[in-house]
């Protein structure tokens, strides 16, 4: 195996959180700095990005099955299946990963969300908290974050209103998020057809609708870095693809332009990492570097003072798995903490079948409307037989016909093909909008990663296996949340609304939503997380891990804007505090 | 077919192996023996009226409207196996008075590139054993055939198909309705009708046309919030159309990572 001379900053994974932390590190510190991403540049591919065949279906973004996927089963003592095709959720590969083809929306977590085991307790006492749950507070609290949301927001670039301005109740914003700071950088984008009768419908019951906001200029914007980025053209084409124009926040266009200046900057682009080498123990230790097999095929061991671990959670999980850093989760016996508290949003819709055509290609990613009335803990669950709860809305992000044609009426009780299937098809083709949900789900003892005992990737390691299933509090919430929405698509003057069919066990051909989250989540001591606050892994001072893998719990906001906002909390304290004086920072 | 894993061990290492996408080898396909046409009058192709949403009918032309019939070659399917599936296709997704449908959108041309290329050979799909046929419908599917191989196992169930009366297909078709084979023959009709015509269906966009999809426009900004409550219908463009420039579709790609 090849050695390579030791460089400063080691950062695995080219997505938003490993480039970020490369762009602040080497504008601050002499640092030299090496970023490992497994895929490849695909920004020529991304003139392309308009065949709905090529990635919507074909998933041309995505990480490689054939290379890497996880196994997946709904309890113990059951066989894992691979994921032979990414379905329920869809992590992308190459430079900017996962945050090239994202929605792009971009709201804050719920305050609540960060105390989430003592904040429930405080109102609905012990006895609320649910069957098996893992429920634990973060360690680090909103107030502690909004100024790095705030950040995080600027150089993003985000459209929105704000709801809450330090305190000030705002009317036509979100007026139950929590407080923040200051106004969005731009207001929010335009508001398709379908997504303004969501807005008349939801007042008329008293709800509260406001523009979401969301990572795609609503005109044209410069961040505080000189990066600049064109209004938004409402193409359609946003989720699974790559934006053609920089619109939409990647990665590419708001990170790598002022990367690529850098000289202290090295990205391999084809470096698939396979293990962290390291010498830690329970009681601590350092990580010395990581070995990869690089575009050639070559296996080669790159040594590193300080390394980043900021993959998805599939893979921040399945590395520390595959390098033995940190004891494994065991429920039997409640040791261990890693793989921890797997979560993934709750997502789901009906389908509001309306009187008149909504052209539904018009669109942008996060643009719409939604309401935060049943978000969280905003209203009282006393009485309700789940805790928690999540926003509807209904978005208009653009849609294409490949993946969306075919939706009639339940009662015309037609089959999925044929003529008159056919003929309703295309009748309601344009007409039909869905109301969709995303909410929270919460941790339970059972939902973890391990390893898969039986599949394995080309390279010969166990593939990472995920024991996930939807609990009592997800099906009630569910239910609950079916009824609302179905009341506010009869409100929007929906004809017939097909309701969605109760929740069973975990699909995962079905989307969600792609955020998976927990497994290396974040406590206050070594016995409850595997790292800390700062994302530092308790066992190893050297090494730390970003990105949603560190959430304890699932919020029902999208996870990027607080991946960000961790992502700078960690790197002010690696430049003021770790670089000082290297050692535990918590 | 069996697809096997390119491994180059290094330095004697037998657990070094280079990443290279897995590779499905071309000797391995079974070769026709002589190349295969489809042949289709050039009338089932165009010349035929579609109903856009508003109800507005307009002429659909095919692009080879000169001559009387066309002469397909197949890369996957035998004439036999291509009629079968055009027949199949064209009950899923019928040519009537709602407007244009499997027959003139060329969804069987489409299917036969797909399955000679990277989607047929399951290249997008984790595809090591062990398998498990009877999985439940949460996991999807957990079976070894191929999408190619799925095909040529299913047509066989359906000898003399397209001989067959209109009615006696539904019959055919809704027994088999539930079986893999039909969901994955629906799901690529599907794509035959709406996907970019680069990947050969959807010929002349008469998917499109036939639901008021305009296709990949560069923009909307002007429009986004108009129109509220009418049928805003700009004129179709396919992606080489809208981009200008000839793309190379997925199916023609070499394999790279």
């Amino acid at each position: 195996m090849k050695t390579l001379p030791s460089t400063d900053v080691l950062i695995i994974g080219g997505g938003w959180t490993g480039l970020l932390m490369a762009k602040e590190l080497s504008a601050r510190t002499p640092a030299s700095i090496v970023i490992l991403e497994r895929g490849r540049d695909r920004r020529p591919d991304y003139i392309k990005g308009m065949d709905e065949l090529d990635y919507f279906v074909r998933m041309h973004m995505m990480q490689d099955p054939t290379r890497e996927t996880p196994t997946l089963r709904h309890r113990d003592g059951e066989r894992a299946l691979p994921i032979r095709q990414y379905g329920a959720f869809l992590p992308g590969s190459g430079i900017g990963g996962t945050g090239e083809h994202w929605g792009a929306v971009y709201p804050r977590l719920q305050p609540d969300c960060f105390e989430l085991h003592s904040a429930t307790v405080a109102r609905y006492g012990e006895r609320k908290l649910p069957e098996d749950s893992s429920m634990q507070d973060w360690g680090v609290t909103y107030d502690e974050l909004e100024s790095f949301y705030a950040r995080s927001e600027r150089e993003v670039g985000v459209s929105g209103k704000a709801g809450n301005l330090k305190g000030k109740i705002i009317e036509g914003g979100n007026v139950f998020e929590g407080w923040r700071s200051e106004e969005y950088p731009m207001p929010p984008t335009p508001t398709p057809y379908f997504s303004e009768l969501f807005r008349g419908g939801a007042k008329n019951l008293g709800y509260h609708p406001f523009n979401n906001a969301t990572a795609v200029t609503s005109q044209d914007y410069t961040n505080p870095e000189g990066v600049s980025r064109p209004a938004c053209a409402f193409c359609g084409f946003c989720e699974r693809t790559p934006c053609m124009i920089g619109a939409k926040a990647q990665p590419t266009s708001v990170l790598m332009p002022v990367l690529k200046n850098r000289k202290s900057v090295t990205l391999r682009t084809g470096a698939t990492v396979r293990r962290i080498v390291h010498d830690t123990t329970e009681k601590g230790g350092k990580a010395r570097g990581v070995t990869y097999i690089d575009e050639s095929g070559e296996e080669i061991f790159q040594p590193a003072d300080l390394i980043f671990l900021s993959t998805f959670t599939l893979g921040n999980n399945h590395l520390l798995f595959l390098s033995g850093i940190g004891a494994p989760f065991d429920p039997a016996t409640d040791k261990g903490t890693l793989g921890k508290n797997l979560t993934h949003q709750v997502a789901f819709g009906v389908q509001a079948f309306l009187p008149k055509p909504l052209n539904r290609f018009m669109g942008g990613g996060g643009t719409g409307v939604r309401i935060s009335d049943f978000d969280a803990d905003v209203f009282d669950h006393s009485n309700l037989s789940f805790i928690r709860g999540g926003m509807i809305g209904a978005m208009s992000v653009g849609t294409q016909p490949l993946s969306t044609f075919g939706n009639v009426p339940n009662s015309l009780k037609l089959p999925r093909w044929g003529a008159a299937w056919k003929k309703a098809a295309i009748e309601w083709y344009d007409n039909t909008g869905v109301v969709s949900f995303a909410g929270e789900q919460i941790p339970y003892r059972g939902n973890r990663f391990d390893l898969d005992p039986t599949y394995k990737n080309p390279l010969g390691d166990p593939l990472l296996r995920m024991t996930i299933n939807w609990q009592d509090n997800e099906r009630k919430m569910v239910d609950f949340m079916n009824a609302k929405m179905v009341e506010i698509a009869h409100a929007m003057g929906a004809k017939e609304v097909n309701a969605f069919a109760p929740y069973g066990d975990y699909d995962v051909t079905r989307y969600q939503s792609t955020h998976i989250q927990g497994g290396t989540m974040m406590a206050t001591s070594p016995d409850r997380g595997v790292v800390n606050t700062y994302g530092q892994h308790w066992d190893a001072s050297n090494l730390f891990v970003l990105g949603a893998s560190t959430f304890p719990n699932s919020g029902s906001s999208n996870p990027t804007p607080t991946i960000l906002a961790l992502t700078y909390r960690t790197a002010d304290a690696i430049v003021e505090k770790y670089l000082k004086r290297p050692g535990m920072l918590a | 077919m069996k697809r096997s894993y390119r491994h180059v061990g290094i330095k004697g290492r037998p657990d070094s192996f280079a990443l290279l996408p897995p590779r499905f080898s071309c000797d391995k396909i079974p070769r026709m023996q002589r190349r295969q046409f489809l042949v289709l009058s050039a009338a089932s192709l165009g010349g035929v009226l579609v109903y856009s949403l508003d109800r507005r009918a307009s002429r659909v032309f095919a692009q080879e409207k000169t001559t009387q019939t066309l002469k397909i070659p197949l890369r996957f399917f035998t004439e036999e196996e291509a009629l079968i599936v055009a027949a199949a296709a064209s009950r899923i997704f019928p040519s009537d008075d709602s407007g244009v449908g499997a027959k003139e959108a060329g969804v069987v041309i489409y299917i036969d590139r797909q399955l000679a290329g990277p989607y047929g050979h399951d290249r997008y799909r984790y595809s090591q054993g062990p398998f498990d046929e009877k999985a439940a419908r949460e996991f999807g599917y957990q079976g070894q055939a191929t999408p190619s191989e799925t095909y040529r196992e299913g047509l066989k169930g359906l000898k003399g198909f397209d001989s067959l009366s209109s009615e006696e297909q539904d019959k055919k078709l809704q027994q088999i309705e539930n079986t893999h084979f039909f969901a994955v023959l629906r799901q690529n009709t599907m794509e035959g009708m709406f996907s970019d015509p680069v990947h050969g269906g959807n010929i002349d966009m008469v998917g499109w046309q036939l639901v008021g999809f305009p296709g990949p426009r560069m923009s909307n900004l002007d429009d986004v919030t108009k129109h509220y409550g009418e049928a805003f219908r700009p004129k179709p463009l396919s992606l080489e159309q809208s981009i200008g420039r000839k793309v190379r579709p997925n199916e023609d790609e070499e394999l790279k990572s």
